[in-house]
């Protein structure tokens, strides 16, 4: 298995939609089969298209803030001793995270196309907010499927998006988390499919929605790379990217523009969700081994049974916390261009604690699991090294379960 | 020598009726209890789909979810389910068997490996969800072999183009979703257009015989009378979903059911 050079990764599936011959595809109900030919027709003119190219741009320069800032850690860097740390501050972006790439463009595809109603689903809320933001700002309907535990812990998300005029759909199925929301949301696009627009909230789902998400929030490594240059004069020697991975939206985005440097200047590091150090659940399909299975329409490493049932996962970070990865990270962990490690729940909260300590910085869950192991790591780094971090969401969705386990003192300094 | 649910549809034509198609969960709600509704609904169904449960179910409605969570829950193994359908087989009315499902299940039992279990219990025929045509052809080659029939799935969305290539690649019997629906949907679309795509798919392909499921129930079946075969699923799954709710027995209720849905289109 082959990493292609000079072709963007999202293009270098087969005509089946197969990564490295092995990852992805296209497991979906034949109901599902034109509304997804029809959507990649769309997509593959459109990514070509000037005049869409420049109407993404305008609106992520004018609407989302295009580029996010890429600061350096000065107080972390002394703490740690040894790495420079820096983060590209991703959660600047309009709604406080990646999300919104995806969103805006799926939105603008849903326009283009005439549909009315766009549907998504959501872990961390942070995809449905960004949809129902998007959904408000283009004049779609939206409903946004959420499963009913992650409805309960992450409550300002959804606040948010029912103020943006969304119908959220509790999903009440399985383990009542993004799993059985994914499921739900692709079960409503089956038997809505010629008047609704599904947008799926990560690099996951069948083949054409790993490539929508992967080409939108490229935008990421693509500010990063400039944003590099502008300071340094030209990408550094030693790089390192650390990025947390649930589906792995974030981090595709965060790595893409990088790819055909050679691995020892540009290192992708992705973490997983290790789960509660005592519990044998976790997220993190890549770190552990899980076996290939199809999960929501593509062959992906996945948690499941010997029989070939869907594990329940268990993280504090809803966002991280999804049984599969993306296809595209299967391709590069296997094409061994990108190294992925785990960090349990306790090293991300011990990591938010220290980055909220030093920093004006409140990465999410989410991003915390990453800083765990950046830390970590950086402390044995020389100190030509940079390492960045992507904080790719805000801590204000957090803050009941921040308070719960840290106490108040890290919450009303939010 | 024809293939057992060919010659079930043989004998269902030579009574001038659709042949009756029937969906349960496997394992639901026990592995011996949906041994016996097999049994019991065998005297009145023509053929049996036999629903393999998988947990993250992309096409399936309230009815067969609740059903196929319930299987699993109860502790039902893939090879489980090849028991019950060798017990089933055993029995004194036997009808052919399909098994619908979603891939996963049969990735990780090894394609080779889970169709050599098929034909050692008897199971006739195949539906895959989720593995539609053409990332099905080597697959339903494969089923051919052993005689097993791959059953491909027509929708109202399926191109014209589609469905003559689709049509082609299928054996015996062909699978037409009625509507844009996820199973056990209200019948949303009036008969008189259903039947005219299912006429329109039995001109490109005459000789396979074609059923239609999804929002066939007691109260829709009788529209459809012209057809090769109707199948039923969610309203079965929902009965027994009631019968447990309510202490009464799934098995003879379901039996009833079974009996009261042929009558209609008998």
């Amino acid at each position: 298995m082959k990493l292609k050079k000079r072709i963007p990764v999202i293009d270098q599936g087969d005509k089946f939609g197969f990564w490295g011959g092995k990852f992805g595809g296209n497991f979906v109900p034949e109901t599902l089969k034109k509304p997804i030919e029809d959507l990649e027709i769309q997509f593959n003119k459109l990514k070509k298209d000037k005049n869409f190219l420049k109407e993404r741009d305008k609106y992520f320069k004018n609407w989302i803030g295009t580029p996010t800032r890429f600061i350096k850690l000065n107080e972390l860097t002394k703490h740690v001793g040894g790495a420079e740390i820096w983060s590209k501050v991703v959660s600047d972006a309009n709604g406080g995270a990646h999300k919104i790439y995806n969103a805006t463009v799926h939105c603008l595809l849903a326009r283009r196309s005439g549909k009315k109603v766009i549907i998504g689903d959501t872990g961390a809320g942070y995809a449905g907010k960004m949809l129902s933001m998007a959904a408000k700002k283009f004049g779609l309907k939206c409903k946004i499927f959420m499963g009913a535990k992650d409805i309960e812990r992450q409550q300002p998300n959804v606040k948010a998006m029912k103020k943006n005029g969304a119908e959220v759909v509790p999903v009440y199925s399985g383990s009542k988390t993004l799993v059985d929301a994914v499921s739900e949301c692709m079960r409503y696009w089956v038997a809505n499919c010629d008047t609704t627009a599904m947008c799926v909230g990560s690099t996951v789902g069948p083949a054409v929605f790993v490539r929508i998400c992967g080409w939108s929030t490229s935008q990421i490594s693509r500010e990063l790379k400039t944003q590099l240059i502008d300071h340094f004069g030209t990408v550094p020697k030693k790089v390192k990217l650390y990025n947390c991975v649930g589906g792995g939206s974030s981090s595709f985005g965060f790595w893409n523009e990088f790819m055909d440097y050679d691995k020892k200047q540009v290192e992708f590091i992705g973490v997983e969700a290790g789960g509660p150090a005592k519990s044998k659940k976790h997220a993190a399909p890549l770190t552990f081994g899980s076996k290939i299975g199809i999960l929501h329409g593509a062959a992906q490493y996945v948690n499941q049974n010997s029989d070939g049932q869907i594990e329940e996962t268990e993280s504090i970070s809803a966002g991280l916390d999804y049984p599969g990865v993306s296809p595209l990270h299967c391709f590069l962990k296997d094409t061994k261009r990108a190294r992925y490690t785990a960090a349990s729940d306790e090293e991300a909260l011990k990591a938010y604690k220290i980055v909220t300590r030093f920093e004006n910085l409140r990465p999410s869950l989410e991003p915390s699991h990453a800083f765990a192991v950046a830390i970590k790591e950086a402390k044995k780094l020389s100190k030509d090294t940079v390492v960045i971090i992507n904080s790719c969401g805000d801590a204000y969705k957090d803050r009941a379960i921040l308070e719960k386990k840290l106490g108040k003192k890290y919450v009303k300094s939010n | 020598m024809l293939n057992p649910i060919n010659l079930a549809f043989k004998k269902a034509k030579s009574q001038h009726r659709p042949a009756l198609l029937t969906y349960t969960v496997a394992g639901d709600s026990t592995k011996k209890q949906s041994l016996e509704i097999l049994k019991s609904i065998s005297h009145h169904a023509d053929i049996l789909e036999v629903g393999v449960p998988h947990n993250t179910p992309v096409a399936d409605g309230g009815q067969i979810q609740t059903s196929a969570y319930r299987a699993i829950k109860n502790g039902i193994k893939m090879n489980d389910i090849f028991k019950i359908i060798r017990d089933y087989k055993k029995s004194k009315n036997p009808k052919p068997v399909i098994f619908m499902g979603y891939y996963n299940m049969i990735y990780q039992y090894g394609e080779n490996n889970f169709l050599k279990n098929c034909e050692k219990s008897g199971v006739n025929g195949l539906i895959v969800v989720d593995l539609p045509w053409p990332e099905n052809k080597i697959f339903s080659k494969k089923c051919k072999k052993k005689s097993i029939n791959f059953i491909q799935l027509l929708s109202p969305t399926t191109s014209n183009k589609r469905l003559k290539s689709i049509t082609k690649d299928s054996h015996d019997m062909i699978y037409y979703i009625s509507m844009l629906s996820t199973t056990g949907g209200k019948l949303k679309v009036s008969p008189k257009k259903i039947l005219s795509n299912y006429k329109k798919i039995k001109k490109i392909s005459p000789n396979k015989n074609c059923v239609i499921g999804f929002g066939i129930t007691e109260k829709t079946i009788s529209s459809f009378k012209s057809t090769d075969g109707l199948v039923v699923g969610s309203q079965i799954c929902k009965e027994i979903t009631r019968c447990l709710n309510n202490r009464q027995n799934p098995v003879i209720n379901v039996s009833k059911m079974v009996s009261r849905l042929r009558k209609k289109i008998s």
